[in-house]
């Protein structure tokens, strides 16, 4: 390259870089800083060491936060996965109408997560509601759905007269009507995801594995879903690096994380903690865990991506 | 493939497709109804109104039917309002006659949600904020993606990690100390707060930068034989030759202004810098009981997007399938 580029370079990264120092790079780092302090919205802070973590080791609040957080993303991670592959599929087979479901399949993703949010906490209305009704065609008797803080596996087993220890209860039905609707939601963007990588893989191995003589199903778990794994890897980190990042839906669709905390998630917490109770330094403390918790899953799922990947 | 499969995929097509899109429907069906007729819950969408007229001596009255007995029927007897006025009256089928009539959409709730809150208000905070920093994103990521694209220089390798990583970290992570810096520096509840922290995207400067390595070296041989500036090359050559990738990357940009609610949510105290999903969200806490003002509200805020979206739903999902395959 020409020598009068030498000094150049930097002045057009400058500006970029100047704002991602002043708004990511410092603020992350203050965040760290400032889980080591007690503070409140104003002014300045005593340094109390290690104390905001310590509080939240013994904070029942914060685990039954991470424990919603954790079905949240135990459950929406693998729905989105399995729901979106399965769309991609069919869309990908067939002829007709294929861009009309595409638009339709993708128009929650670009709609705003406020105005849908509000629409779906009337869906999930006891007397009103959408839900009730379409369950109601089916036989199914009202759900108190936002307002149900029993587990959603309890409630589904119940039913058939079983019961279920304690820890296999599942999210609140709550919750679980917030995963609904965040599934509908990004569902889309993932089929489109999806149907690009299926558009990528050759026909060859479908014509080999038919000459073989496999049959349709065969061939999708053969051939389809192992080609399809590094598309699978993104949709499953990224799904999951946002699932985490839920909040939008909790603060509209919910009472403040209700009924009975439960679907209090870990970034709703971080909001309350650190703008209704004011308690910042406590509130970064969260953060950081939040962070290392996102980063330790990232760099795992990459570690077994490298060992499953064709 | 077969047919009798070809017809399951598309009854499951179709099926998933109505889930998708009944939301929306009864989202702007429950915004033309009244509240009663919504809190009546007779039907799930647009109520019709039919009923039947009872002609009795020269009079006509407003009835419902409730069984239908061959010589004669009862009926119960309707005021002005549709409500019940008289219950189980019986005459004689012949002086009963079907009425029916169009439905009648309350567009006017539109205009009341409208009015209840500043909504011109926060359409215009919505829209100066998603073009100052699309403006913003557009000069930084230009800029940035030319000397990572087309330029050598020492730790290039450095900064392009750095900036990698950090479009790796939550925005929720860094939420509170931005508050506090952003509190620091003075900025909360002020137009700044929305817009110059967003005038950089990491994803749009990637975003260019591979398209930008994609331009044939040759037209920069020749541009700089004729003694085009460094900077001239950008303006002149790369500019005109990008205009889909920047016209892409400002339809996300928008979108994601657009939608944006937790940093507002946080940083903005006065009612008037609010932008729209705030003030939405604060319609949604004051309004609670009024179901169809906030479902007009919830269709007027999401229908600019829509709209976008459909007229530009080629490139939008085409440039969305492309963030999942990797290079």
């Amino acid at each position: 390259m020409k020598p009068k580029w030498k000094i150049s370079p930097y002045l057009y990264i400058l500006p970029a870089f100047i704002l991602l120092l002043a708004f990511r790079l410092i603020p992350i780092v203050m965040s760290f800083v400032l889980s080591f302090f007690e503070w409140s919205i104003q002014g300045t802070g005593n340094f109390i060491g290690l104390e905001n973590y310590r509080n939240m080791f013994v904070d029942p609040v914060f685990w039954q936060s991470m424990r919603n957080t954790f079905w949240l993303v135990i459950i929406q991670v693998p729905a989105t996965i399995v729901f979106s592959l399965l769309f991609a599929v069919m869309l990908n087979k067939i002829k007709y109408l294929k861009s009309f479901f595409r638009i339709i399949y993708f128009m929650p993703y670009v709609t705003s997560l406020v105005a849908v949010s509000i629409v779906w906490k009337l869906i999930f209305n006891e007397q009103t509601g959408l839900a009730n009704t379409f369950l109601g065609y089916v036989g199914i008797s009202p759900q108190a759905w936002l307002s149900e803080s029993r587990g959603i596996f309890y409630l589904m087993f119940s039913s058939f007269g079983m019961d279920l220890p304690k820890y296999l209860h599942g999210p609140s039905q709550a919750l679980f009507a917030v995963i609904i609707m965040t599934v509908w939601k990004s569902l889309g963007y993932n089929t489109i995801i999806y149907l690009a990588g299926l558009q990528n893989i050759s026909k060859d191995y479908y014509e080999a594995a038919e000459i073989d003589g496999a049959s349709k199903g065969k061939q999708f778990w053969h051939v389809t879903v192992p080609l399809i794994s590094p598309t699978t890897f993104y949709v499953l980190i990224m799904t999951t690096i946002v699932s985490f990042q839920t909040f939008a839906q909790i603060y509209l669709m919910t009472d403040k994380g209700g009924p009975l905390n439960t679907t209090k998630l870990v970034v709703y917490y971080i909001y309350e903690k650190g703008f209704d109770m004011l308690e910042m330094g406590y509130a970064s403390a969260v953060s950081l865990a939040l962070f290392v918790l996102i980063l330790a899953l990232t760099i795992f799922q990459k570690r077994v991506e490298k060992h499953v990947n064709y | 493939m077969n047919r009798f499969l070809s017809i399951i995929t598309y009854i499951i097509l179709a099926l998933f497709g109505f889930t998708m899109v009944v939301p929306f429907v009864w989202m702007l069906s429950t915004s033309l109804m009244t509240q009663s007729e919504f809190n009546k819950q007779e039907t799930l969408f647009i109520p019709k109104e039919e009923y039947y007229l009872w002609k009795h001596g020269g009079e006509e009255t407003r009835a419902l039917l409730v069984m239908d007995k061959g010589e004669t029927s009862v009926i119960h007897l309707l005021d002005e309002k549709l409500n019940i006025a008289e219950e189980y009256k019986e005459v004689p089928s012949g002086e009963l006659a079907l009425y029916k009539k169009k439905p009648s959409l309350h567009w006017e709730n539109f205009s009341k949600a409208w009015n209840k809150v500043p909504f011109g208000l926060y359409f215009a905070n919505t829209l100066y904020v998603s073009f100052a920093s699309l403006l913003g994103v557009l000069i930084t990521s230009l800029l940035a993606a030319y000397a990572f694209g087309r330029m050598e220089f020492k730790g290039k390798d450095f900064f392009f990690y750095l900036f990698l990583s950090m479009m790796m970290v939550p925005q929720p992570i860094y939420m509170i100390s931005s508050y506090v810096l952003l509190d620091k520096i003075n900025w909360l509840d002020s137009y700044n707060a929305l817009i110059i922290p967003w005038c950089v995207n990491i994803f749009t400067i990637f975003l260019f930068r591979q398209h930008f390595k994609s331009l044939p070296k040759e037209l920069f041989d020749a541009a700089s034989i004729d003694g085009c500036s460094t900077f001239g090359m950008l303006w002149r050559i790369i500019v005109p030759l990008s205009k889909p990738v920047i016209a892409t990357a400002s339809i996300f940009s928008i979108i994601t202004s657009w939608n944006s609610f937790m940093w507002p949510l946080v940083m903005i105290n006065r009612p008037e810098l609010r932008v729209l999903q705030v003030g939405l969200s604060y319609f949604n806490q004051e309004a609670s009981t009024q179901t169809t003002l906030l479902m007009a509200a919830s269709t007027f805020s999401i229908v600019p997007v829509l709209i976008l979206f459909f007229l530009a739903q080629k490139q939008i999902i085409a440039s969305h399938a492309k963030t999942g395959l990797k290079d």
